[in-house]
C-alpha cells in the first residue's frame, strides 16, 4: 500500500518540479542582453515595458518598445550616476496582447521581475487592470498612450501619463470645430469602444456648452463595415460637422461612404485615425478629413527631427505613433532617480510627481493626478493623400467635467 | 421621404450580400441537417483571396479581367476548402449525435479564422481603387454603379440557383437527397456525390459573397465572418430554413430590418435605444422567429425541426 | 478485513497527500516560478469553475450553449455594481456573491425558457445571440442613465474582505507571507472543491439521471415521466449560479471588469475547456507565450503570433477530440460506459 502511495507522490513531485524547471528556463528571454554583467560593482535598474506585442495592435505595441529601448540604450551610452555611482538600465519587455486579462498577469510578471519602473500599457483597457498591481507594489507607471481619464482618476500615486487624455483631447477638437471650423449642427459617432465613445462624449458635452447643436449621435462597432443606415439618418438632420470617435478601419470606409451617399459634411476624428491607413481605407474621399493627435508634430517636437533620424537608423522603420512617449517616460523616470539619488522605487516616486522636464514631446510636467500639464494637441488634415500638420493648440482647463453636469439637462431638453 | 427611400435601397444592398450568404446555410442544412458553422469563414477567405489577387495583379490589366481573375481564383480556394471540410470534418460524424459536427464546425471556423490571420496578418487590408464608381440617382437616393452591379449580379445568382435546383439533373438528386437521403440513395442517387456537391455549390456562392462584400466596403479582415454568417444564418431561418427561395426573402428582409431600425429606432423610442443596438434587432428576430415560427417565412413546418 | 483497512487507509492517506499538495501549490510555485505563475493559476481556477458550471448544461444535460460567458458577465457586474464606487454600494461580498448566484440563476431561466422547445444547432445559434445580447447591453447601458459605465468599464471593485481582513492586502503569518494571489487562491480552491462535490453529487442524483436521459433521448425521457422543462430550465439554472459565482470572483480578484472580457470567443473557449480540460486550456497559453520572445530571440521577429497560434491549436484540437475521442481528453466513468455501449449496438 505504502509502495504505492511512494511512487505517486515521487511522480507528483518530479512533475511539480518538471514544471519548475521548465518555467525557470523560460522567462529570461525577455532580458537579452548579450554582454553579461561584467562589473560587479555597477548595479542592474530594471525599467518594464508593457505593450500589444502580438495581434492586431502589434505594431504600435512594437513601436513604444522600441522608444522605450533606444532611451535604455542613450541613457546607459552617456552613463547614468545614480547618488554617485554608475548604474546599467536594462529593458524587461513584456506582451498583454491588448487584453485586460493578461495585462494584469503581464504587470503582475513586471512586478516579479523587480522592476523599478513602467512603461505602459498601451491601451486604456489594460492600463487601468494593471494600475492596480503596481500601485500594490509601489511601482511608478507612465503610460505613454492611454487617453481614457478614468486612468488617473483611481487615487493611486504611481500612475502618470505623458500623452493627453480624452477629456483633453475630446474638449480640444470641439472647440476647434466650433471656433475654426465655424461648425454650428454637428452629428457625433462613436465605435462603442472605451477608446471612441470617452472621445466622442468629451467632444459632445464641451460642444453642448459652447452653444453647438449635436444633431444625432449614433453609434457603431470596431467590427462593422456598413454605416449607411446611420450616415443617412444624418445626412437627413444635414450636419456641418460629422465627428467620429474611432479608428481607422470603420473611420476610412465611413468617409467613403459619405462620399457615395453625397453628404456634403466635414469629417472629423481623434488619433485613432490619424493613420495613413485611413487614407488607404477612404481613398480619393479622404481628402479633407481632419483629426487630432496628442503632442506635437512629430517634425517640430524639440527633439523630433534627432528622435526619428536615430529610430530610423536603429529600427529601420518610420515611427508609427507612440515612440517618442516611450522615450520620454524612460527619461523621466531616469530624471526622477537622479534628483532622489535613489533607484528604490519607494524613494523616487514622489520626484516622478514633480519632474519638469524638456522631452522629445515637449515640456513634461505632472498635475497633482499624474496627467500631463498643458499637453499640446495638433489637428492634422489630408491634402493631396497625405496627413498635413495644420495647427497646434494647447488644451487649457478642461472644462469636461464642468460640461459633463450640464449634459443631462441638455440631453432632456432635446 | 428620400431619407427613407434611402434607407430601403441600404437595406436591399445590405440583404442582398445577406441572402447569398444565407444560401450556403440553406443548402447544406436542407440536405444534412447540419449547420455549417465554418460557412462565414468560407465567405472571408473568398473576400480575403480576391482582395490578394486584386493587390497582386493592381491595374496592369483591364479592370473587368482582375476582377473576374480574383473571383475565379476566389471560387476555386473556397471550393476546395468546403470539400476539404465536409470530408475532413463532418462526414466522418455523420451518424454520430448532432452535437459532434457542431463542435467541429466552432473548430474549423477558428482554424479558418487564425490560418487566415497568419497569413494576412490581422490587419484590416483595404482594396487598391481601381473602379471608378459612377453615381446613379434614383429617386433621390443615391448609390454608386458597382453596388447596382453587385444588387443586379447576386439576384442574377439566385435566380440562376432556383432554376438549377428545379430543373437540372442534380438540383433533382439534391431535392431527393434532402427529402430522404436513404430512399434516394435507394433510387440510384449517388448520396455522398451529391452532399460533396452541396458543399461546393455553397463555397462557391459563399466566394462570390466575398468578392462582392470587397468590393461593396473595399476592405477585408481575418475575422470578418464570423458576424457575417451569423446575420446570414439569421436570414436563413428567418426566410425558413432549407429553402431557397426563403433564404432570399429572409436576407433582403434582414437587410431592411437593420437598416430601418438603425435609423429610426432611436426617434421612435425617444433616444432610449440607438443606432447601438442595432446587432441586437437581428437575434432578436432569429429569436422571435424560432419561438413564433420555427418553419420560417416559406419553410415547410415539420414536427421535428425545432 | 486488515486489506479493508489498508485500503481505506491508504485512500486516506492519499486524500491527506492530495489536500497537503493543494495547500502548498501556490508557496512553491510562488517560490519557483514566480507570482505570476500563482495568478495565472488563480484565473485558471476560476475557468475550471466555469468550465464545471458549462458542464452542467452541455455535458450532464446535452443542451450546446455557446453563450455561458453571459452568465459569468451577469455575476461580474452584479458584484461591481454592487461593491463598487460606480453607486457608492459597498454591500459586503457574503450578501453580494450569494446574489450574484442568485441573479445570473434567474437569467439562466429567463434565457432557457424561450429556447426549451429548440433542437441541438438551434439552440446554440440562439444562446449564443444571447450571449452577445447581454454584452451589447451591458456595454450600451451607459446611456440614457449610467449603470454599467459602457465600454470604460467599472473599476475599484472592491475585494473579498471581512471585518477588515482584506484579501487584497498582504499577510505575513509565521514568517510565511501571503500575498492576495495566494489569499484569492484558497478561496477559488474552496469554490471549485465546493462545485466538483456538488457536480459529482448532482450527477448520481434523481436529477443528474433525469438530464442524462433528456440528453440521451427526450421523447423517451418525457415518456418516463420526467418533466422535460423543468429539468432542462434547473440546468440552465445551475450551470448558471456557477457562472454567476465566479464572475463575481472575478470582479473581486481583477478590480476592473468591462464587457471586452465577455465576448462571443470567450464563450468558445469555456466550451472547448469542457472538452478539452480547463486547466490545460488556460497554462498552456500561459507557456506559448514565451513563443513569442523566443522567435524574437532566434528568428530576429515573430514569425508566429503565439495568440494566434493558441487559437489554432484551440480550433484544431476541438475537431480532432471530436472525431477521436468525442467523450472528451477524460471521459467521466458513466460517459465511457455509454460509448462502449453504443458501440457494441452499432
Amino acid at each position: 500500500m505504502s509502495r504505492r502511495l511512494l511512487i505517486q507522490s515521487a511522480i507528483a513531485l518530479v512533475t511539480s518540479l518538471a514544471l519548475a524547471a521548465c518555467g525557470d528556463k523560460a522567462p529570461p528571454p525577455a532580458a537579452k542582453k548579450a554582454d553579461a554583467p561584467k562589473a560587479p560593482e555597477v548595479q542592474v535598474v530594471k525599467i518594464g515595458v508593457a505593450s500589444p506585442l502580438t495581434g492586431a495592435q502589434a505594431h504600435i505595441g512594437i513601436d513604444i518598445r522600441n522608444g522605450v529601448q533606444l532611451a535604455i540604450e542613450d541613457a546607459n551610452k552617456a552613463g547614468v550616476n545614480i547618488d554617485g555611482k554608475a548604474v546599467k538600465l536594462e529593458m524587461v519587455a513584456e506582451d498583454d496582447e491588448a487584453n485586460p486579462t493578461k495585462a494584469t498577469t503581464v504587470a503582475q510578471k513586471l512586478v516579479d521581475a523587480k522592476v523599478a519602473a513602467v512603461v505602459g500599457h498601451f491601451n486604456s483597457g489594460a492600463s487601468i487592470p494593471a494600475s492596480k498591481i503596481y500601485a500594490d507594489a509601489g511601482i511608478p507607471q507612465i503610460s505613454p498612450s492611454s487617453t481614457n481619464p478614468d486612468y488617473t482618476l483611481k487615487g493611486y500615486k504611481t500612475t502618470f501619463r505623458v500623452v493627453a487624455h480624452d477629456g483633453q483631447q475630446g474638449p480640444t477638437l470641439a472647440r476647434f470645430a466650433l471656433d475654426k471650423l465655424k461648425a454650428k449642427t454637428i452629428a457625433v459617432i462613436d465605435d462603442s469602444t472605451a477608446y471612441g465613445q470617452g472621445l466622442a462624449d468629451n467632444f459632445e458635452a464641451t460642444i453642448k456648452a459652447g452653444g453647438g447643436k449635436i444633431v444625432a449621435r449614433e453609434h457603431t462597432t470596431d467590427k462593422d463595415t456598413d454605416f449607411k443606415a446611420i450616415l443617412t439618418k444624418i445626412k437627413g438632420r444635414n450636419p456641418d460637422l460629422i465627428m467620429f470617435g474611432g479608428i481607422d478601419p470603420q473611420a476610412g470606409p465611413m468617409k467613403k461612404q459619405m462620399a457615395e451617399l453625397g453628404i456634403k459634411a466635414q469629417f472629423i476624428g481623434g488619433d485613432g485615425m490619424q493613420t495613413p491607413n485611413f487614407i488607404k481605407l477612404a481613398g480619393e474621399s479622404a481628402e479633407g478629413a481632419l483629426a487630432s493627435i496628442p503632442g506635437l508634430p512629430k517634425e517640430t517636437m524639440p527633439g523630433g527631427k534627432e528622435f526619428l533620424a536615430k529610430y530610423k537608423a536603429k529600427f529601420n522603420a518610420e515611427v508609427e505613433l507612440f515612440a517618442p512617449m516611450g522615450y520620454d517616460a524612460v527619461m523621466v523616470f531616469i530624471e526622477a532617480m537622479k534628483r532622489a539619488g535613489s533607484a528604490e522605487p519607494a524613494k523616487f516616486l514622489p520626484e516622478v510627481g514633480k519632474t519638469n522636464y524638456n522631452g522629445v514631446i515637449g515640456p513634461i510636467a505632472f498635475d497633482e493626478k499624474g496627467d500631463l500639464k498643458n499637453g499640446p494637441i495638433t489637428i492634422y488634415v489630408v491634402k493631396g493623400g497625405k496627413w498635413e500638420a495644420l495647427e497646434t493648440v494647447s488644451p487649457g482647463a478642461a472644462p469636461a467635467a464642468g460640461a459633463k453636469a450640464e449634459a443631462p439637462k441638455d440631453a432632456a431638453t432635446k | 421621404m428620400d431619407i427613407f427611400l434611402q434607407q430601403i435601397v441600404n437595406g436591399l444592398l445590405l440583404g442582398s450580400i445577406y441572402a447569398l450568404v444565407a444560401l450556403g446555410y440553406t443548402m447544406v442544412y436542407g440536405i444534412l441537417d447540419l449547420l455549417n458553422f465554418a460557412h462565414g469563414d468560407l465567405v472571408m477567405i473568398g473576400a480575403m483571396v480576391a482582395l490578394s489577387v486584386v493587390i497582386a495583379l493592381g491595374s496592369s490589366l483591364p479592370v473587368a479581367i482582375v476582377l473576374l481573375i480574383a473571383t475565379a481564383a476566389a471560387i476555386v480556394v473556397c471550393v476546395a476548402l468546403g470539400l476539404a471540410i465536409e470530408r475532413v470534418a463532418y462526414r466522418p460524424l455523420r451518424r454520430a449525435p448532432r452535437l459532434a459536427p457542431l463542435i467541429t464546425g466552432i473548430g474549423v471556423s477558428i482554424l479558418l479564422q487564425y490560418s487566415a490571420a497568419l497569413v494576412w496578418g490581422r490587419q484590416y487590408i483595404s482594396m487598391p481603387e481601381i473602379i471608378k464608381p459612377e453615381k446613379i440617382v434614383f429617386g433621390g437616393a443615391q448609390i454608386t454603379s458597382t453596388q447596382a452591379f453587385i444588387f443586379v449580379l447576386a439576384c442574377a445568382i439566385m435566380a440562376a440557383l432556383l432554376w438549377f435546383v428545379k430543373s437540372s439533373r442534380m438540383g433533382r438528386a439534391m431535392r431527393a437527397t434532402e427529402q430522404n437521403p436513404d430512399v434516394a440513395g435507394l433510387m440510384g442517387v449517388d448520396t455522398t456525390r451529391v452532399i460533396a456537391f452541396t458543399f461546393a455549390l455553397g463555397a462557391s456562392l459563399g466566394a462570390v459573397a466575398g468578392v462582392m462584400v470587397v468590393l461593396y466596403y473595399g476592405q477585408g479582415h481575418y475575422f470578418m465572418g464570423a458576424m457575417l454568417g451569423l446575420k446570414a444564418f439569421t436570414a436563413a431561418v428567418l426566410g425558413g430554413i432549407g429553402s431557397i427561395p426563403g433564404a432570399m426573402l429572409g436576407g433582403l428582409l434582414l437587410g431592411l430590418i437593420e437598416s430601418l431600425a438603425a435609423g429610426y429606432i432611436g426617434d421612435i423610442t425617444g433616444g432610449l435605444f440607438g443606432s447601438n443596438y442595432r446587432d441586437v434587432f437581428a437575434f432578436f428576430v432569429l429569436v422571435g422567429v424560432l419561438m413564433l415560427r420555427p418553419a420560417g417565412l416559406m419553410g415547410v413546418p415539420s414536427g421535428d425541426r425545432a | 478485513m486488515t486489506t479493508l483497512t489498508q485500503a481505506n487507509a491508504a485512500r486516506w492517506l492519499k486524500i491527506v497527500a492530495l489536500c497537503v499538495i493543494l495547500v502548498a501549490l501556490p508557496f512553491v510555485i510562488d517560490a519557483t516560478l514566480g507570482r505570476t505563475w500563482v495568478r495565472i493559476i488563480d484565473i485558471a481556477l476560476l475557468f475550471v469553475m466555469l468550465a464545471l458550471g458549462l458542464n452542467i448544461v452541455v455535458g450532464f444535460a446535452g443542451l450546446l450553449d455557446l453563450g455561458y460567458i453571459a452568465f459569468f458577465a451577469v455575476g461580474a457586474y452584479c458584484y461591481a455594481l454592487l461593491g463598487s464606487s460606480q453607486f457608492g454600494i459597498h454591500w459586503p461580498f457574503l450578501v453580494v456573491l450569494p446574489l450574484c448566484a442568485l441573479v445570473a440563476a434567474v437569467f439562466g431561466v429567463i434565457l432557457g425558457a424561450p429556447t426549451l422547445k429548440l433542437r441541438g444547432d438551434y439552440l446554440a445559434i440562439v444562446t449564443l445571440g444571447f450571449g452577445e445580447i447581454i454584452r451589447i447591453f451591458f456595454n450600451n447601458l451607459s446611456r440614457p442613465v449610467n449603470i454599467t459605465n459602457g465600454p470604460q468599464g467599472i473599476s475599484l471593485i472592491d475585494p473579498l474582505q471581512i471585518a477588515g481582513f482584506s484579501l487584497s492586502k498582504t499577510y505575513t503569518i509565521g514568517g510565511l507571507t501571503f500575498a492576495p494571489v495566494h489569499l484569492y487562491y484558497f478561496v477559488f480552491l474552496a469554490c471549485v472543491l465546493l462545485t466538483i462535490f456538488i457536480s459529482l453529487r448532482l450527477e448520481n442524483s434523481r436529477i443528474g439521471r433525469a438530464w442524462v436521459a433528456i440528453r440521451e433521448d427526450e421523447l423517451a425521457a418525457s415518456a418516463m415521466g420526467i418533466n422535460t422543462r423543468n429539468v432542462k430550465l434547473l440546468a440552465f439554472a445551475m450551470g448558471a449560479t456557477f457562472g454567476g459565482v465566479a464572475g463575481g470572483l472575478f470582479a473581486s480578484f481583477q478590480g476592473f471588469i468591462s464587457p471586452e472580457s465577455f465576448t462571443l470567443l470567450d464563450s468558445i473557449m469555456v466550451l472547448a475547456m469542457v472538452v478539452l480540460g480547463a486547466i490545460l486550456l488556460t497554462a498552456l497559453p500561459e507557456a506559448l507565450r514565451y513563443l513569442g520572445p523566443l522567435q524574437q530571440q532566434w528568428l530576429g521577429r515573430v514569425v508566429v503570433d503565439p495568440s494566434g497560434l493558441r487559437m489554432l491549436m484551440f480550433g484544431l484540437a476541438l475537431v480532432l477530440i471530436m472525431l477521436l475521442r468525442p467523450a472528451g481528453l477524460w471521459p467521466s466513468r458513466t460517459r465511457q460506459r455509454e460509448l462502449t455501449v453504443d458501440k457494441a449496438d452499432g
